[in-house]
Parts: structure tokens; C-alpha cells; sequence
């Protein structure tokens, strides 16, 4: 019951290092790359041990590519994906899936949009086919874009506003962002939702999705020379287009801390969140990303972690803390602390208790032991990620698809192993500064917890 | 147009048609240790990694009524100091060598994995067994999990999917434990003691409720003399197990609401369904993919989400649990919008108890529940529970050779049997979190009573 959730959504920590069945070294999980005549680029990564296959297809394109007053716009689109063609009817699409044995779904971020389908390997060829046709010809009418929007809706209601832990991330989002997109709610805002509709969803599609802005992504029961053919067959002859680029408006430096304080009456326990804006593998100060992951794994990685230790274990102010590091934005990214307090402990306590631990590291910087320590669990999760196909097919695309490259997540375990605590020590000094800060806390509405007031 | 489409359709129905029987790759050994304890075994030497799951018999079902969470809790604790090793020492040995131990409860069974490095195998093996049999409970480590739960119970009263399967389980079970709270209440997990956690580990966790699967890069003959090794301290029987069987009451009321000023109503529903060891499981399962288990292949998808726009999320599934077996399901929609999604549920399940399935969604469902078997079991962990859930159920070592023949056999007859047994309208009942529109307001919530959200727990079909 410790809280670290660093591991979860640090995609990053994804590569093997142990030994293959056959004894051999294998640093990583070894993909096949090619591109096509279309710049379609393709990834295949084999692993027989399962006779199923993951075929990811990602877009260079999410939420931060949309217009001012468009919010939610990528991912309005990624819902009407399953919307047909002139071959597939209006909701069909899932059910084609359904019926060869598979499963398939599909995600929108602020950077990129992917569509997945998991299946017995003989059904390969079927995904590609149907994937290569929504590439190219989807077909829309308000009969159902319309109904869809409300289904938006619906999931905005479910994810955000029944969700007071969701409001205030989208309001800290906004103040921590000054002038990049990543300011605007990847679900969108529901006045600019109930904008939306057919025609903006098919220009959306026309200026981002083709081959050149693609990735293919096949992970497990599969080879290279299997997959090459098909991908030429179904994708190959799929035009080259003009797409439209990712140059985004660029944060400015920032001068003052910030702090959101949602007080909402649905609330019973306070919650306590502290982002900082950091570097990413593409952006900012670039050096310092496998420096970050590790000071991530130090502070909050796990119960032996200095926030856990100090703050639950010994001070009793918290009853969970946890510490999660983006590093995989196409532009600045997000080092965040999340604690709740135990029963009864004000949040200025909690706060005050923690900026203490974080001066602490800045003044004395990590031992050795512990970067000992953090470096084998990181490491190890790589090992442990080798289980699935689809977590690699996911490491991949997140990588190719945020401007970084195949070696960035083969040679993961090497970098996360070369790290140096001095290398920490600067990480931190450059992150954990209080202008780079935004501070949320979530109150009850009732007055009990004025203390914990700004 | 019309053409080619049909042809596109047809050429994947064939398809269909020719999926191999049994598609997986997975091979199960039973490995019987010399003190006479059992795992079932799947070997996979593709990554250096060993991966147990197992579970004894008997969760929170069992706790006293005056202290309920006490299973959770005590579970909680089992990995906060054991042996020699105070609670720091002991998750810092689990950390250095980044082995996961974890345990967790439902209303039928406590539950425990271990995953680690095969080069740490033998030490991972034995923190599990320090944690299994001599767990400390020091007073320290129980204060801190104590305040855990209590937050994590207060953040469950803020949760409406919570709310709405606590309020149901508890007008469905109102004299059997199945309507408690799994978590248990601010008030008796405060009054949960050191002896009550001690009692706990000394009488519930034995060898003869215990169940054990192992996967991964590990060979019987090292697995053997580590079995014993792990659990042969453990006391051989563990207490009598006397929950009797029971079904849902019968609804007082079709729709509770339980007011909430929130923008989206979430609402659960549910009545009696059947229990795994039921000969006709097999074609309520086939049944449930049809009406609410199939993603955007279910009725109630394509009724509620597709054709109205009414929710993003709306299903239903079966909860077999060991003394009664539930159909359930789960829609939010908007409250202005609230009732309309309600009706349009009821209205699917009366036309599945009048009018049955057709031959096409029968076919279709087959087709998808055999040819994705082979999805389950393609990660050691997915194995792993799959495994588990085969020794929970009593179901056979050879188990998933035959599995797809079973829902081969069903028939539309015993789909359409099974709905006019299980799906009837009259006994369907909704508990609604929120402030759905065009429905009178009824009852307070039964606050600092309400059970987790019970078993969601996939069950190897």
C-alpha cells in the first residue's frame, strides 16, 4: 500500500536486459525496422511465444496539434475511426475484430493517436487490410458523428467533471502550461465538444493522417519477411501527403510559482499535487532525462522511498505519496508529486514537510545506495516488461511517435546504468526549482480545512 | 457498394470459421511436492523471470461483523514486517531486489502474487514464506495501514461507481455477508486489534485452503523442495468455512436513487445469475457476451452508445461468486438523460427473456469467445491468474484443451432457455448515484456501509 506509480506510466522502463532462451545477450527487444516509398515507417518486433499478434497503428498527432477553440478534436476523430468506409458500415469495425477472436481499441494523448488491434496471428493480414482502408477512406455523416458527440460527452462527464482528482489536473494543466497546447484538455473543453462535428473531424483527418505521419507497429508470432509484403500490399500504395507540422508555440520561461486550490463539496479527503515542468527526451534541457528517472525512483519510486519513508513512515503526515516523471512529450514535460494526507493532517503540514525532503536532496544530493538501488529496480522492470508484446509495440510507438528514436528504448538500460549521482544532483537543481512549480490541492468545500488555505 | 461490402463480410465469416480449436501453447503440469502440496505448473524459459499466484479459500466473507476489513487489513500488513525483518527491513529487501509481493482479498478468497528475478528466486520464495507464516503485525506498521484504509474508505464515499455497487450488493444480500463491505467500515476497521490480525493469519492462511499456480523460467524439480519450503510451516487446516449459499433478495424497489450533485448519474444493475459449477454456465456466458459482455458486439452497447449517444460505458457481466451467482452491469449517462438509458436496458432484457438470441449472435459470440481464448494466456501473469482461476473453480488440469469445445456446444436453445431462466425483468433492479431527472428522489445513501465493488474478477471461461 505504498504509493509509487512511477513504474505504471513511466513507458520508458521497457527493454531486457536478462538472457534469451538461447543464451545469447540480448540487450533489448531487437525490432525490425523499414520505411516505405511512402515514408510509412514500420516496426516488427517477433516473440513466438504466443501464436498472437499486437498491430499498432500510430499518428504523429494528438491533442496539442489542434486549433485554438477546437479542444478535443483529435480525439473526436479517434472515436470516429470506428465510424466506416465505403467497405465497412457505420459501426462494424469492432465487430470484424470481434468475430475473428480479436480485440481492438484505441487512445488519443496531447502528442499522438493509436489504433490497436491484439489477434491470432493468422488474422494478420485482415488487420493490416482494414487499417490501410481507414487510413485512407474514412467516410462521415452527421447520422453518426452526431450521436458519437453526445457519447464524448458522456465520457468526458465520466472521466472529468464526476471526477474532482480530474478537475483540478485539468486546471493545473492550464496554469502550468503558460503557452504551450498542453494547457488544453486532450478530452476537450465541453463547450468547444458540442462544436464539433463532421466536417471539422474530416479536414482534422485530411491534415494528419497518411503514411508519412504514420508508424506501424507488429509485436509478437510474426517475422519481418512475413510482414514486409503485406505492409507494401495494403499500406504501399497508399499516397504520400503533405501534413501539416508539429511546430508549436514555445513555453516561455517562467518567473512564479503557481498554486490551483479546488475546493469542491464532493471532496471528504484533501489530495496534495506538485507539478514541475521538465525536460523530455525532445525537449528542454534533453541531458537530463535518465538523471530525472532515477530521482523519480529515489523520491517516490517505491516504500523504501525517501517521501515514503519520511512522510508515512516516520513523520506520519502522509498516508500515500507517490512521484511520476513524463519524459515522452514532444515538448516540455511534467516531474510530479502526489501525496494524500493521513486523517486529520492539514495540507500546509504536508507541504512544508515535503519541500523539506526536497531541499534536503538539493543540498546533500542522493548516496550512492540508493542510486544503487533505484538503478536495479529500473533495470529490472525491463526485464519484467519483456513479458508482453504489447507493452513493447507500446514503447516503440510512444518513442517514434514524440520524435524519438528505436535506440532511445534499446539502449534504455545502458543510459539508466551510466547515470552518476552527480548527474541526479543536476537534474534536480534544474527541475525542482519553485518558478517551475505548480502546486494543487483539493479541499472539501466545508470550512474544516481552512488551515489548509492559501 | 452493396456488393463488395457483402463480399468483404464473407470472406471474414469463413474465416472465422476455420479457427483452430485449441490455439494456445501453454502446457500445465501439477507439481506435487514430498510434504504433499500442490501447484500447477506452466514452464516458459523465454525471460528470466518466475511468477506464483496463489489463494486460499475464504475472504472477507468471513470477517465478524464487527470487524469488517479485517481480511483487507490484515492482508496488507502481511508484507509489512515478518521473521526477523520489522516492516523497513522487509520492503527494503523486497525493493533491492525488485521482487513484487502483494496480497489482496475479495468477498471469497485472499489472494497473493509473487513475481521476481529467477536469480532471486530463492529469496523471493522465502519473504513470501516469512510473510505467509510469521507475519509481525508490529503496532507501528498497523497504525500507518489503519489510516491507509481509513483513506482509502473515505475516498471510496466520494466514488459513485462505488457507491452504486454498495448500495446494491446491500439491498441484494441484506442477511448474508455478501452485502458487507469488503473494505469495511471507519468504524470497525478502527476497532480491529493486533490479536484480531494475529487470529486472522494463524486461522485462515493453511495448507488444505490453499491453491497454487507457478509460471515462468523455473524447472518441477526446483519447484518441488521450494513448496515445501515456502508453505509446509503453514497450520495444515484452516478454520471451518460456513457462509451459506444465498440469492439476491428480491428487489423492493426497481430504481433506487441515492442523491448526488453530480453532472452524470451512474447507475449498476443486477439480479440473480449463476454460479460457475452450473451446468448451464457455459451458455449464460455465451448469452451475456450477447447482451452486455461483447464491447461494441453488445446489444446494450449498440442500443444505449451507438444508436443514442446515452454513455460512453454500459455492460454486463457474470459474477459467479462461491454462494450465489449475479448477472450485473453498469451505465452513467447524463441526468437529464438518466432515465432514458434505464428503459432502454429494461427493454433489452425483456426482449432477451421473450425473444432469445439469433443465429448470427450466436455465431458471432462463439467465434469471438474461442478464437480470443488464446489472448489470455499470451503474458506469464495472464497465465498465471488464468491458471488460478482454473484451481479456484475446480475445473480440470486439461482444462484449456477442452474450453472451446464447450462453447462450441452451446446451442441456441440453450441460450434461449438460459434467457428465460436468468434474464427477468421483474426482478432487475437499479441503484442510481446522482440526481437523475424524471425519477423521485428516495432514500439517504447507506453511508459508511457501503461494500467495495465486489468481485470483478476475471473468471477463466
Amino acid at each position: 500500500m505504498s504509493g509509487s506509480r512511477i513504474l505504471g506510466s513511466a513507458v520508458a522502463l521497457i527493454l531486457g536486459l536478462g538472457l534469451t532462451a538461447h543464451g545469447a545477450a540480448a540487450a533489448v527487444f531487437n525490432p525490425i525496422t523499414f520505411t516505405l516509398s511512402n515514408g510509412l515507417q514500420v516496426v516488427v518486433i517477433e516473440n513466438h511465444r504466443a501464436p498472437v499478434i499486437t498491430n499498432m497503428v500510430w499518428y504523429k498527432v494528438g491533442a496539442a496539434d489542434e486549433s485554438p477553440g477546437e479542444t478535443g478534436l483529435a480525439h473526436f476523430l479517434e472515436h470516429l475511426m470506428f465510424k466506416g468506409t465505403p467497405t465497412i458500415k457505420p459501426q462494424e469495425f469492432s465487430k470484424i475484430i470481434a468475430r475473428n477472436g480479436g480485440q481492438d481499441n484505441a487512445f488519443t494523448t496531447q502528442d499522438y493517436t493509436a489504433y490497436h488491434e491484439q489477434v491470432a496471428s493468422d488474422r494478420l493480414e485482415l488487420v493490416l487490410k482494414m487499417e490501410a482502408d481507414r487510413m485512407q477512406n474514412l467516410k462521415l455523416s452527421d447520422a453518426v458523428v452526431l450521436p458519437e458527440r453526445e457519447v464524448v460527452r458522456e465520457e468526458r462527464r465520466s472521466r472529468v467533471d464526476n471526477n474532482p482528482d480530474a478537475l483540478l489536473d485539468e486546471e493545473m494543466n492550464a496554469t502550468e502550461y503558460m503557452n504551450l497546447p498542453y494547457h488544453r484538455p486532450v478530452i476537450g473543453w465541453d463547450h468547444e465538444i458540442t462544436e464539433l462535428g463532421t466536417k471539422k473531424a474530416i479536414a482534422f483527418y485530411h491534415r494528419h493522417y497518411a503514411p508519412n505521419n504514420a508508424i506501424l507497429i507488429v509485436a509478437g508470432d510474426v517475422t519481418a519477411d512475413q510482414l514486409r509484403p503485406l505492409a507494401e500490399k495494403y499500406f504501399g500504395s497508399i499516397p504520400k501527403r503533405d501534413v501539416a507540422s508539429r511546430k508549436r508555440t514555445e513555453e516561455p520561461p517562467h518567473h512564479a510559482a503557481k498554486r490551483v486550490t479546488l475546493r469542491d463539496p464532493r471532496v471528504s479527503e484533501p489530495e496534495w499535487v506538485r507539478d514541475y515542468l521538465a525536460p523530455t527526451y525532445t525537449a528542454g534541457e534533453t541531458q537530463h532525462v535518465y538523471a530525472l528517472q532515477l530521482l523519480a525512483q529515489i523520491l517516490g519510486g517505491d516504500s523504501s522511498s525517501r517521501l515514503y519513508q519520511s512522510l508515512a513512515v516516520e513523520q506520519k503526515l502522509a498516508a500515500g505519496v507517490g512521484v511520476d516523471y513524463e519524459s515522452e512529450h514532444v515538448d516540455l514535460g511534467e516531474f510530479t508529486i502526489e501525496a494524500s494526507p493521513q486523517p486529520g493532517i492539514p495540507l500546509d503540514k504536508l507541504e512544508a514537510a515535503i519541500d523539506a525532503e526536497l531541499a534536503k536532496i538539493l543540498e546533500k544530493g542522493v548516496t550512492d545506495e540508493e542510486l544503487t538501488r533505484a538503478k536495479r529496480q529500473l533495470i529490472a522492470a525491463a526485464t519484467y516488461a519483456r513479458d508482453s508484446m504489447g507493452t513493447a509495440a507500446r514503447l516503440f510507438g510512444i518513442a517514434l511517435a514524440t520524435g524519438g528514436t528505436i535506440d532511445q528504448v534499446e539502449s534504455w538500460p545502458d543510459k539508466i546504468a551510466a547515470v552518476t549521482a552527480k548527474d541526479v544532483n543536476a537534474a534536480a537543481a534544474t527541475v525542482l526549482k519553485p518558478a517551475n512549480s505548480t502546486t494543487g490541492e483539493l479541499l472539501p468545500a466545508a470550512p474544516q480545512t481552512a488551515a489548509a488555505a492559501p | 457498394m452493396r456488393t463488395p461490402r457483402r463480399l468483404f463480410f464473407a470472406i471474414f465469416a469463413l474465416a472465422a470459421a476455420i479457427l483452430p480449436q485449441s490455439a494456445h501453447a501453454v502446457t500445465v503440469e501439477k507439481v506435487v511436492s514430498p510434504g504433499g502440496i500442490e501447484a500447477w505448473l506452466v514452464r516458459d524459459p523465454t525471460i528470466p523471470v518466475v511468477s506464483v499466484n496463489f489463494a486460499f479459500r475464504g475472504g472477507a466473507a468471513l470477517d465478524p461483523a464487527d470487524r469488517l476489513g479485517l481480511a483487507e487489513m490484515a492482508v496488507s500488513l502481511l508484507d509489512e514486517g515478518a521473521g526477523d525483518l520489522d516492516s523497513q527491513s522487509f520492503q527494503r529487501k523486497l525493493n533491492e531486489l525488485a521482487v513484487r509481493l502483494r496480497f489482496d482479498v475479495n468477498l471469497d478468497e485472499v489472494t497473493g502474487s509473487l513475481r521476481s528475478l529467477k536469480e532471486n528466486q530463492d529469496t523471493a520464495f522465502d519473504l513470501m514464506r516469512l510473510a505467509l507464516t510469521s507475519p509481525r503485525f508490529d503496532s507501528d506498521a498497523v497504525e500507518r495501514i489503519r489510516n491507509q484504509l481509513l483513506t482509502l474508505l473515505a475516498r471510496n464515499a466520494e466514488d459513485p461507481n462505488y457507491i452504486a455497487a454498495l448500495g446494491w450488493f446491500h439491498d441484494a444480500f441484506p442477511d448474508h455477508p455478501y452485502g458487507r463491505p469488503v473494505d469495511g467500515t471507519p468504524d470497525s476497521v478502527k476497532a480491529i486489534t493486533a490479536d484480531d490480525l494475529k487470529a486472522f493469519a494463524k486461522q485462515r492462511l493453511a495448507r488444505d485452503n490453499l491453491l497454487i499456480a507457478v509460471v515462468g523460467d523455473i524447472t518441477p524439480e526446483e519447484l518441488s523442495p521450494l513448496l515445501d519450503k515456502t508453505f509446509g510451516a503453514l497450520p495444515e487446516h484452516a478454520a471451518p468455512d460456513a457462509i451459506p449459499e444465498v440469492a439476491p433478495a428480491p428487489p423492493k424497489s426497481d430504481l433506487t436513487v441515492i442523491g448526488r450533485d453530480i453532472p452524470q448519474s451512474v447507475a449498476v444493475f443486477g439480479e440473480a445469475g449463476i454460479k460457475r459449477d452450473d451446468p448451464d454456465y457455459y451458455a449464460a456466458y455465451v448469452l451475456n457476451y450477447i447482451l452486455g459482455g461483447g464491447g461494441f458486439s453488445s446489444r446494450l452497447t449498440e442500443e444505449v452508445r451507438e444508436k443514442r449517444g446515452l454513455a460512453y460505458s454500459v455492460y454486463s457481466y457474470l459474477n459467479p461468486m462461491d454462494r450465489a451467482g449475479i448477472i450485473f452491469g453498469g451505465v452513467a449517462t447524463r441526468n437529464a438523460q438518466l432515465k432514458t438509458s434505464v428503459d432502454v436496458i429494461r427493454k433489452e432484457w425483456q426482449r432477451l427473456h421473450d425473444d432469445g438470441v439469433t443465429d448470427d449472435e450466436l455465431a458471432n459470440a462463439k467465434s469471438y469467445l474461442t478464437g480470443s481464448f488464446a489472448l489470455r494466456l499470451d503474458t506469464s501473469e495472464k497465465i498465471a491468474e488464468t491458471i488460478l482461476s482454473m484451481r479456484l473453480e475446480r475445473l480440470p488440469i486439461d482444462y484449456l484443451d477442452h474450453r472451446n469445445a464447450l462453447i462450441e456446444a452451446v446451442t441456441k436453445d440453450n441460450v434461449d432457455r438460459v434467457a428465460k431462466r436468468l434474464i427477468d425483468p421483474k426482478n432487475l433492479a437499479f441503484v442510481v448515484v446522482g440526481s437523475p431527472e424524471g425519477i423521485a428522489k428516495a432514500s439517504a445513501e447507506p453511508l459508511g456501509k457501503l461494500p467495495r465493488e465486489p468481485g470483478f474478477s476475471e473468471k477463466p471461461m
